[in-house]
């Protein structure tokens, strides 16, 4: 029996999405920016899908613009900031357990001769608060709601506090937390949020970036006129449609869906140890909150390629931070950063179209892949 | 991969020093091997005793410290090797 458990890498395109995008191909193929029928009818699909997501958001319509990518939106967010408060100083400061997207910008900052303070996280891979308190020349600063392989989610609202008391903005970068826990601008307190459309059921190619009023921010790069002159290029006018119906659908289930992944994780980690020696379970929902969906763990003595290739065959798709599935072999920086055994690692993410069976099969498989590949590395006797 | 164990002091590869007779040099093993061949050499150490190890891998550094947590011993020390890679001295607690 198969199962896909590679949730938060993606997720199939939601029904409502589907339908959405079908319809915008038809009716929202015009330039937007164009005054005829035909650009006004792509105009109006654009802005209600603009007001949609901020209504979710708790944004107002004229702060949210849609980027290629979550990437693309993670690296305006923060160039773009950078930029605008060159005066303020030129720190950016991150948390260790960033999505590689925002490292990725915070490098391309320090290349360009700025500085980045990186804030370290506990064992579970959680800021504390305190430790992430503003340095002296810092422009903008990014902490994640939660975090992508783990899924421990990230106390936004308190580090926001301490920021702006000394008046320096936050980006949050919600791509696991949009469409899959309730969000909330006004909650968080960030000034810059973005997220990926295609992490909660919309289609890929929209990326979703989300600037408050009164937060400075200058392109980073060449502009144009197109989404209020902060992302260039045509937009992807469908894709953006199917993008707003997939997260309005998905705020609808999340309050049903929530408990019954947890229930999966909860299950899921109740019974690991059980059936596998050596498994260190990564996070924990009982010490620090984690977003319902995500959870991993690390098993000794085993090389996480081999445990993905055998779990393949079996018909069940997970992902792993270890070394040996990186290209670089370096392994995942947020299990370095936490402390945890970073081999024979293994991020399981669920779905709303994830059942029981589908746990159950990993179940069924894990314990004698991971035997598996204990005994080709003469390590299953230790 | 190969499953052979660690190179031993004599055969060792040309890394620029050669690990002292007692230290288990997994250097040029890809993780987890050398916590493999820390936890096989293990089983030979009194508790008490410490045993060494070279490590050259990445994920050697996170992956020695979590299975010290993991199984209950100590990492008494950790130092950079001139030639690249790094010491591990592990302390048998039980």
């Amino acid at each position: 029996m198969s199962a896909y458990l590679d949730h938060a890498s993606t997720t199939p395109l939601h029904p409502a999405a589907r339908e959405a995008l079908g319809v915008a191909l038809q009716d929202g193929w015009a330039d937007p920016a164009r005054l005829y029928r035909e650009g006004r009818r792509a105009r109006m699909l654009l802005d209600a899908a603009r007001e949609t997501v901020a209504g979710v958001l708790g944004a107002r319509p004229d702060e949210v613009s849609f980027a290629a990518s979550g990437t693309a939106a993670a690296t305006l967010a923060l160039l773009g900031t950078a930029s605008a408060r060159r005066r303020a100083g030129n720190v950016i400061m991150v948390s260790a357990v960033e999505h590689s997207s925002v490292l990725h910008a915070a490098q391309h900052h320090e290349q360009a001769g700025g500085r980045v303070v990186e804030v370290g996280v506990d064992r579970f891979g959680r800021v504390d608060p305190a430790a992430f308190a503003p340095v002296p020349g810092a422009a903008v600063a990014s902490l994640q709601h939660a975090n992508h392989e783990v899924g421990t989610v990230q106390p936004v609202a308190e580090v926001a506090e301490r920021l702006h008391a000394a008046g320096v903005p936050l980006h949050t970068d919600a791509a696991v937390t949009v469409g899959r826990v309730p969000v909330d601008l006004g909650v968080l307190g960030a000034d810059l949020l973005t997220a990926s459309a295609h992490k909660f059921g919309g289609p890929a190619g929209v990326g979703i970036l989300v600037v408050r009023t009164g937060t400075r921010w200058r392109s980073p790069g060449p502009a144009d006129e197109r989404e209020g002159g902060r992302v260039a290029g045509y937009p992807d006018v469908p894709a953006i449609v199917a993008a707003a119906a997939a997260l309005a659908a998905r705020t609808a289930e999340i309050a049903a869906e929530g408990p019954r992944l947890a229930g999966y994780v909860g299950d899921l980690r109740r019974r690991l140890p059980e059936l596998v020696d050596g498994v260190e379970l990564l996070g924990d929902p009982d010490q620090a909150p984690t977003v319902p969906h995500i959870t991993a763990f690390s098993c000794l003595y085993v090389e996480g390629e081999a445990l993905l290739t055998e779990l393949d065959r079996a018909g069940i798709a997970v992902s792993s931070g270890s070394s040996c599935t990186s290209d670089t072999l370096a392994p995942s920086h947020v299990l370095v950063a936490m402390g945890a055994l970073t081999h024979g690692n293994l991020r399981v993410s669920f779905g709303r179209d994830s059942t029981q069976a589908d746990l159950d099969a990993l179940l069924d498989v894990l314990p004698g892949a991971v035997r598996a590949v204990r005994a080709r590395l003469g390590a299953d006797e230790l | 991969m190969t499953t052979d164990g660690p190179s031993g002091a004599e055969t060792g590869p040309d890394r620029g020093i050669v690990a002292p007779a007692g230290t288990l040099d997994s250097r040029g093993r890809r993780c987890p091997l050398p916590i493999i061949d820390l936890a096989r050499a293990f089983g030979s150490v009194v508790p008490g005793d410490t045993i060494t190890l070279w490590a050259d891998d990445p994920a050697a550094g996170p992956d020695v410290a979590a299975w010290c947590r993991l199984r209950g011993q100590e990492l008494v020390a950790v130092r950079a090797l001139p030639a690249g890679g790094e010491e591990f001295v592990i302390r048998r607690l039980a």
